[in-house]
């Protein structure tokens, strides 16, 4: 069984949506605080989504320096597989783990709606279960969800196919559209919608399940996707 | 004697400025048979405001049942619980933050929220859903636009960052609202049964514990300046008294986040004896009314406060509305373990209080006394019986008198004589989506939502981290009719609870209890208080009838501003709970072919047409008098039974016809078909709809369903005594209504989305 690390920090709150979603795929996970060291013996590390503490100055400025993300960078230089979700995502560029910055929405307000998403690269763990352009109707949930790049980084994400998801009716300003994108190994990955949330018809998708079971290696090929820690061993 | 003495400090001055009264001071000198001074004044004046003590309707709200056997909690404490079975109980809880949000929107609004959480969790519950009534002036007006956007990105700010989900709420224009817009907030929240918590002090020798934020200025005498008193000023913006800015209190989510964790942590392990939120009135309303009922008494070291600024004087530590703060009491023992807790979450734990015996008062009785010291062995400053600040402030029954003009508001009804108009024109105007206020909120939260903003309930599964499983959902619903309480608060009052029920019936939930929360104007006005004593005999024939206690409520009183009243608002929330919730409820999506029902009454009881007063329809064309229609709750009963089945069933995963059900409510049944046909953009054409009565009469227990076969759908209906009848099949992009509404549905359903944000971008 594949075991799973959720980090929370003080101010995460999709932290037990999380668990729950990966509980329903039979995957092991234990919550770890910000102030833990290590990470434990686990296959992978999700972020959830949230404040971090409480998104002041700006989000993930400040969980970034949180004494578990030196552990969660050890572990994605070693090829671990690493998601942030949202927030999650937010820490993740901070922290410098992912390139570019998630900036205010286009409209200036908080936006909680579903969306379609259209997968664009399948060579990251939490895509390596999709089909390139399938379309996901996944919810967002944030105020600075806008992907932002400069060029130069822009460049380098088409050129090693680090674009992971993109918006089909772009919700809050993304430069070309991004919804997720990886690190080059493609063993770390930020998405701001909430696969979490789309587990259930009764809920209105099921769509995000094809991600975190991606996420997982739970229905990959052998050889699927790179740098996997998840379900490899 | 030649030489005069100078007068002494006339005390009465003082008590003025804090907001009591000559007789009250007066009571206060009985009870502690001499003079009080400056500190236990300032106590009094907020724990007797009319806020905190409920002094002008406490009568009358006692004539509200609470009791049935599923009510574990009633009315009194932090929130009402019921046992919505699996070993789960249900916290809800109702609050205003009318006041504040009047003068600072995005505080008043978020302080709002995080008040109304604090209540639920000091339960023992987890908060699982907030949901925002929400009642503004006119958006042509430059301020009103200001204070919509303010209030609702307080809402969005605090909520989604301290993490529940806000699932609905509703919003209604009114020009009686220009210049004391009204910011209700309902919070639901779970508990396995076992941590149900109270707010009662007992044990002599332990602690009282504030957990959470420093104790600032901010909110001084916010129960008894702000929301005890009206707006002074003659006309409406210019009328708001910004010099009351500072009795606004300032909002801190993320401390809230962590409070909220920390203090379910400590319940779970079971260091609490109780617990109590500090909200109105601050540390001495916590300390006094957690030892009034236990009985006890309680010393409060006023210096071991942790203070935001220096030189606080001890009266505005002791009533300080500083955000995010709880009060619980401890044993000893626990203290360490309470700190490692609190440490965790980095929340501060000061012990500022102890437990201490009742005192022995020379007529042999004992009394427990709120003492406020200067250290626990120092100096006392004040000392008071505590259960004279929580439960012993005066009792009003003030002057009650049927507004003079009613009779002729109650003649001139649109029923008899206004034209047909443009009934286009009518229903466009009438159809306004909110998503743009609800997509600011995080509905989704939990993965418990099922049916979220927008629709006739919200219906949620009732799950979350620490409660044992269940395929149990429970339903909210929060309504209102000033228009109609205008006209008649006693049926009005009555036919809202109604409407509530109808909403729950709409995602398939039984009604198990409701809150209010009773916005009403100056209750000096004897025509205000009238109101608000009809709107309690309504609500409480209305509850008796349909069998729902009343386990919770808040009273708002003084909406007014420059002498005129609001139009009385009580607001209702409802809660129902479904036995087994495993498929999502039919919604508002019908589908091509499908045949479209009416069930419920067509016409008013004797025959006669349901009237339009108080409907949107007439408000809407200046028309403001009329009659209502008489609440009877033995036609309703048994429509709500019906479609509460029908939808329950679907809910529970059964085969059904049921393809989409409505309730018709606020705009008639015209805009229930409308909402239905906008939700899918498939038309539909009713021929023997005619006049606008029967397009936009507002009456709660008729209901729209569409189904895949008609004969089935009415052949259960009338087996369960419930009239029905078939309107017309859907079909076609345009909705038509007999022969004075024809709509491309597409254009109707585009205009409706964008309704809102038109009206607020406008400048």
């Amino acid at each position: 069984m594949t075991r799973v690390a959720v980090v929370v920090f003080p101010g995460s709150n999709c932290e037990y949506d999380v668990m729950s979603a990966m509980a329903q795929l039979g995957a092991s996970a234990e919550l770890v605080f910000h102030s833990a060291t290590t990470l434990g013996d686990v296959d992978g590390v999700i972020l959830p989504g949230g404040f971090a503490h409480g998104d002041y100055l700006r989000p993930g400025a400040i969980a970034r320096f949180s004494p578990v993300m030196t552990a969660v960078s050890d572990f994605a230089a070693a090829g671990g597989a690493v998601l942030g979700v949202c927030n999650g995502f937010q820490v993740l560029t901070e922290a410098g783990l992912l390139p570019g910055a998630l900036q205010k929405n286009r409209g200036l307000t908080f936006l909680c709606q579903p969306t379609t998403l259209v997968v664009s690269s399948t060579r990251s763990v939490l895509t390596r279960a999709a089909t390139p352009g399938q379309e996901l109707v996944i919810p967002i949930n944030h105020f600075s969800g806008a992907y932002t790049c400069d060029d130069e980084t822009y460049a380098s994400l088409v050129r090693h196919d680090q674009i992971v998801l993109r918006y089909r009716d772009n919700p809050n300003g993304s430069r070309d559209d991004i919804a997720a994108v990886s690190n080059e190994a493609g063993n770390v990955v930020g998405l701001m919608p909430h696969p979490e949330r789309a587990m259930s018809t009764l809920l209105g998708s099921a769509d995000g399940r094809v991600l975190l079971e991606g996420f997982l290696g739970l229905g990959v090929g052998a050889g699927a996707g790179r740098g996997g820690g998840v379900g490899a061993q | 004697m030649g030489v005069s003495n100078p007068a002494p400090p006339s005390p009465t001055s003082l008590h003025r400025a804090l907001g009591l009264s000559d007789d009250e001071l007066d009571d206060i000198r009985k009870v502690l048979s001499r003079e009080p001074n400056h500190l236990e004044l300032a106590l009094y004046a907020v724990m007797w405001s009319e806020h905190c003590s409920y002094k002008s309707s406490r009568l009358h709200l006692r004539r509200l049942p609470s009791k049935a056997a599923h009510v574990l909690v009633g009315p009194g404490e932090g929130a009402g619980v019921i046992d919505a079975g699996d070993g789960i109980g249900v916290a809800i809880r109702i609050e205003s933050h009318n006041h504040p949000s009047a003068i600072e929107p995005y505080q008043g609004a978020a302080t709002g929220v995080g008040g109304i959480l604090r209540d639920v969790f000091s339960m023992g519950a987890r908060p699982l859903a907030v949901m925002d009534p929400l009642f503004f002036g006119e958006l042509d007006d430059a301020r009103n636009r200001w204070l919509v956007e303010g209030v609702v990105s307080g809402i969005s700010g605090y909520g989604n960052s301290v993490g529940v989900p806000t699932i609905g709420g509703e919003l209604t224009f009114d020009q009686c609202y220009g210049a004391n817009p009204l910011v209700n907030v309902l919070a639901v929240g779970a508990l396995p049964t076992s941590r149900l918590a109270l707010g009662v002090a007992s044990g002599i020798g332990n602690y009282a514990v504030l957990l959470g934020s420093l104790t600032g200025r901010d909110g001084i005498g916010g129960v008894s300046v702000l929301a005890s008193a009206g707006f002074s000023g003659e006309d409406g913006a210019a009328s708001i008294d910004e010099a009351k800015r500072p009795s606004v209190q300032v909002g801190d989510p993320y401390e809230e986040k962590r409070l909220i964790e920390a203090c379910l942590e400590l319940l779970d392990h079971g260091y609490v004896v109780g617990i109590q939120d500090l909200g109105g009135a601050g540390l001495i309303c916590a300390t006094s009314e957690t030892a009034a009922k236990g009985g006890v008494g309680m010393d409060v070291d006023v210096t071991a406060v942790p203070l935001r600024e220096l030189g606080m004087q001890p009266f505005e530590v002791m009533t300080s509305e500083s955000q995010e703060r709880m009060l619980a009491i401890i044993t000893p023992e626990n203290l360490a373990a309470v700190n490692a807790v609190c440490d965790k979450w980095e929340v501060r734990a000061t012990v500022v209080g102890h437990v201490v015996e009742p005192a022995l008062m020379p007529d042999g009785s004992r009394v427990g006394l709120l003492r406020v010291r200067e250290g626990f062995d120092g100096q006392v400053l004040g000392e008071v019986p505590a259960s004279s600040l929580a439960d012993e402030a005066p009792l009003y029954d003030r002057p009650r008198r049927r507004p003079r003009d009613l009779d002729a508001i109650l003649a001139d009804d649109p029923s008899d004589d206004e034209p047909v108009g443009d009934p286009h024109d009518d229903l466009a105007g009438l159809l306004v989506d909110t998503a743009w206020v609800s997509r600011q909120y995080d509905s989704q939260l939990f993965l418990n939502t099922v049916v979220g903003p927008g629709r006739d309930a919200a219906l949620l599964r009732l799950a979350g981290p620490g409660l044992p499983p269940s395929r149990r959902g429970f339903a909210v619903s929060t309504d209102s009719n000033p228009r109609w309480c205008a006209l008649d608060p006693r049926n009005a009052t009555a036919l809202t609870v109604a409407e509530g029920v109808a909403n729950l019936a709409c995602v398939g939930a039984s009604a198990q209890a409701i809150v209010n929360c009773l916005n009403f104007g100056n209750p000096e006005h004897p025509e205000v208080m009238w109101q608000l004593s009809e709107s309690i005999d309504g609500m409480a024939m209305a509850c008796d009838a349909l069998s729902l206690p009343v386990i919770g409520g808040n009273v708002s009183l003084y909406n007014e501003s420059g002498g005129r009243d609001i139009d009385p608002t009580p607001v209702v929330g409802s809660l129902g709970v479904v036995a087994s919730l495993v498929a999502p409820p039919p919604g508002w999506n019908w589908r091509a072919g499908d045949a479209v029902v009416l069930v419920g009454h067509r016409e008013a009881a004797g025959g006669r047409a349901f009237p339009l007063g108080g409907s949107r329809w007439a408000t809407r064309r200046g028309r403001r008098g009329g009659r209502l229609a008489e609440f009877d709750a033995s036609r309703l009963r048994a429509t709500f039974d019906f479609v509460t089945g029908e939808v329950a069933a679907v809910c529970a995963g059964e085969p059904s016809d049921l393809t989409a059900v409505h309730d018709v409510s606020g705009g008639g049944l015209a805009v229930a078909l409308a909402e239905m046909a906008a939700a899918t953009t498939l038309g539909v054409s009713v021929d023997e709809l005619e006049g606008h009565g029967e397009l936009f009469a507002e009456f709660p227990g008729r209901f729209v369903m569409a189904t895949s076969d008609a004969g089935a759908l009415v052949a259960r209906a009338q087996a369960a005594g419930v009239p029905v009848s078939v309107l017309g099949v859907v079909g076609g992009t345009r909705l038509r209504l007999g022969t004075l509404v024809d709509l491309d549905v597409r254009e109707m359903a585009d205009q409706r989305a964008s309704a809102l944000e038109r009206a607020l971008r406008r400048d």
